[in-house]
């Protein structure tokens, strides 16, 4: 185990690398400057601001520089806003985004779970095809339509909730319904197909013929193991959250890190990009990992097979 | 007819039947070949099937929807701007007859301008035809769609062909490289090649491109890992086949259930993925039009027009469904676990 843990890690660290190096170049690629109203600033002014944000030296010291602070923790300064670092600016808005992640992973889950046990348990009558068809909408519909057209119909016709405030829990009702969608669609595919393998295996034919009713046999021996590969979409779950994050949080105009990154890229904010690009490559594979360690612990036969999957 | 009756029928008779080696060997049905007996399967599911012709038809409106309603798409009028859709017929009938509420007022602004034509969905800010950019719209969306998973396809199914037949050193390369790029989350590279690529329809292509082909490529690979060492490749192999030959006679169509369903699921991910782009602002640029920049372009004064982005939404909606819907079709008629 502790061989296939450092073997991630290395690879984990070699990703970042490749991330943050891409990113650094891509960026200096970019057409455009941050500055606004460039035109007007006089040779002076520019190189005065270019020697503040280290932009005059040559690209490999900038790289280098670059390279050493995001280890130090330090993602630079923006350009928009005026002397604010990179990090404090996305720890400022963590926390909205992370509510809404948190909320919409809890809640997609359980009524994920719960939708896909009913399919399963109630196999080819109504019950299961409802359930299979909500799976397949919550699928298909992009949360940024289902985030505008909640915003229309709850938010504007009917004034039952607020939009583009963040101010109470209410207001984060609509957003974490939206981005829920994703998750709620997963959970019950994965627990639907799951289930329906377990239903079949002997010992739940040993179960029931000892006499447990259909609720026990499926609360007691069923559920339990088909919850286990659950983890697995855990992983997917997170990217799709994030994904759906920045339009959502566009929408509904949360003070989260999505609604910051769409803004930057309008601005050409460079470190502001680099910084949150870095932040979610980050997140993410370090999510990843920790689903694939987990799942590793719980199933020993993902070891067996070295994590080659 | 008894015991007793039997005995009465004479020997002469009776004769022996002939033993027929070949006959007995005859198939007497007709041997089905791969797809058709897939098909067979896909025909049986209603909701594919109804999703197929939902989606040759948006395919046939995305090719000659353009050309109904006889307006440009890109022509602007702004004294025709922001009307609301108004159909013949259906305006008697009291539904989609031009009015709209303006400041807790109906007005009909067809009769308060004294515009004749008729705009089936209304017309956008620019007093261009909403119905003509719809459907300009989706053949965009699912041009770029279709360009992306053919071009997933194809890098896909070489590379994990390559590193599943070659096995070795080449496949421990090759998945670890897999594997580096796969840690990379797709959303941040499509948007960093957005950024530095001219938006367009070709540089979205690539930007989904770079991370699309590798889950093609892992479910190859293990297919091939899986088949390469059974029998009938051993015996093609015995009879001299060359390499070129097992890959493309042999495991290629082996496949192909597998390139089909996961090319089938790239087509929604990739409509969804240019109609994100665009809606965060990144996609593509005026005038030309996707599903996603209508989206965006209503979403900005959808309080007071909401035919504007209600429109392509249900619209980019139904094909997400449509295609999610065939490809779970296909995938329940080719999986092996399946068969009866």
């Amino acid at each position: 185990m502790a061989k296939y843990i450092t073997k991630r890690i290395i690879y984990l660290i070699i990703t970042l690398f490749i991330i943050a190096s891409v990113t650094f170049f891509l960026m200096k690629f970019l057409p455009g400057t941050p500055f606004s109203n460039e035109e007007r600033l006089t040779i002076e002014q520019r190189e005065l601001l270019n020697a503040k944000y280290g932009l005059d030296q040559p690209v490999p010291v900038q790289y280098m520089n670059y390279m050493v602070n995001i280890v130090k923790g330090d993602l630079g300064v923006s350009f928009q806003f005026e002397n604010q670092p990179v990090m404090d600016l996305l720890m400022n808005r963590m926390g909205p985004s992370l509510q809404l992640g948190v909320q919409a992973m809890i809640i997609g889950t359980i009524i994920g779970v719960a939708l896909g046990v009913l399919a399963a348990m109630f196999q080819n009558t109504w019950i299961d095809y409802g359930s299979t068809f909500l799976a397949i909408l919550g699928k298909s519909i992009p949360s940024f339509v289902l985030a505008a057209l909640l915003q229309y119909y709850i938010g504007v016709k009917l004034e039952l909730l607020p939009v583009a405030s963040w101010n109470s829990f209410s207001s984060s009702i609509l957003p974490t319904i939206a981005l829920a969608c994703f998750p709620i669609a997963t959970a019950a595919r994965f627990m639907r197909t799951e289930l329906i393998e377990v239903f079949g295996s002997d010992y739940i034919t040993l179960a029931k013929a000892k006499g447990n009713s259909r609720g026990e046999v499926a609360v007691k021996h069923a559920i339990r193991n088909a919850l286990i590969p659950l983890i697995t979409v855990l992983g997917p779950m997170a990217v799709g959250l994030m994904t759906g994050s920045m339009v959502v949080e566009k929408v509904f105009a949360v003070p989260g890190i999505g609604e910051q990154f769409v803004k930057s890229i309008m601005t050409n904010d460079f470190p502001i990009i680099m910084g949150t690009t870095l932040f979610f490559a980050f997140l993410l594979t370090v999510i990843i990992l920790i689903i694939d360690i987990l799942y590793g612990i719980i199933d020993p036969r993902i070891r067996l097979n070295g994590g080659d999957k | 007819m008894n015991k007793e009756e039997i005995k009465e029928i004479p020997k002469e008779q009776f004769e022996p039947a002939p033993i027929d080696h070949e006959g007995a060997e005859r198939l007497e049905k007709p041997q089905l070949s791969f797809m058709k007996d897939a098909w067979l399967r896909v025909r049986k599911n209603k909701a594919a099937i109804v999703s197929l012709i939902i989606l040759a038809l948006v395919v046939i409106m995305a090719i000659i929807g353009p050309h109904l309603s006889g307006h440009d798409g890109y022509e602007q009028d702004v004294s025709k701007s922001n009307l609301p859709p108004r159909v013949p017929v259906l305006e008697n009938m009291g539904i989609f007859d031009g009015k709209q509420k303006i400041g807790g007022e109906e007005v009909n602004k067809y009769e308060q301008m004294n515009i004749e034509e008729y705009y089936w969905f209304g017309t956008d800010s620019l007093g261009r035809d909403l119905f003509t950019r719809v459907w300009l719209g989706t053949r965009v969306s699912l041009y770029i769609a279709v360009l992306a998973a053919a071009i997933d396809m194809l890098v896909g199914v070489i590379y994990g062909l390559v590193s599943g037949f070659k096995g070795g050193r080449t496949d421990n390369v090759m998945q670890r490289i897999l594997e580096v790029i796969s840690g990379i989350p797709n959303l941040i590279v499509v948007i960093l090649m957005l950024l530095i690529l001219k938006p367009g329809i070709m540089s979205i292509t690539i930007a989904m491109v770079i991370t699309g082909w590798i889950g093609m490529a892992r479910v190859v690979r293990g297919q091939v890992l899986k088949l390469k060492d059974q029998e009938y490749i051993l015996a093609s192999r015995t009879l001299g086949a060359k390499n070129n030959r097992l890959l493309f006679k042999h495991l290629l169509p082996n496949l192909s259930g597998v390139i089909i369903i996961n090319t089938m699921f790239t087509i929604p991910s990739a409509i969804f993925f240019e109609a994100f782009l665009s809606f965060i602002g990144i996609g593509l640029q005026a005038p030309s039009a996707s599903l996603g920049t209508l989206i965006e372009d209503g979403y900005k004064t959808f309080q007071f027009l909401p035919h504007l982005m209600i429109i392509p939404c249900i619209l980019i909606c139904v094909i997400l469904i449509v295609c999610n819907l065939i490809g779970d079709g296909l995938r329940d008629a080719f999986d092996p676990k399946m068969r009866d």
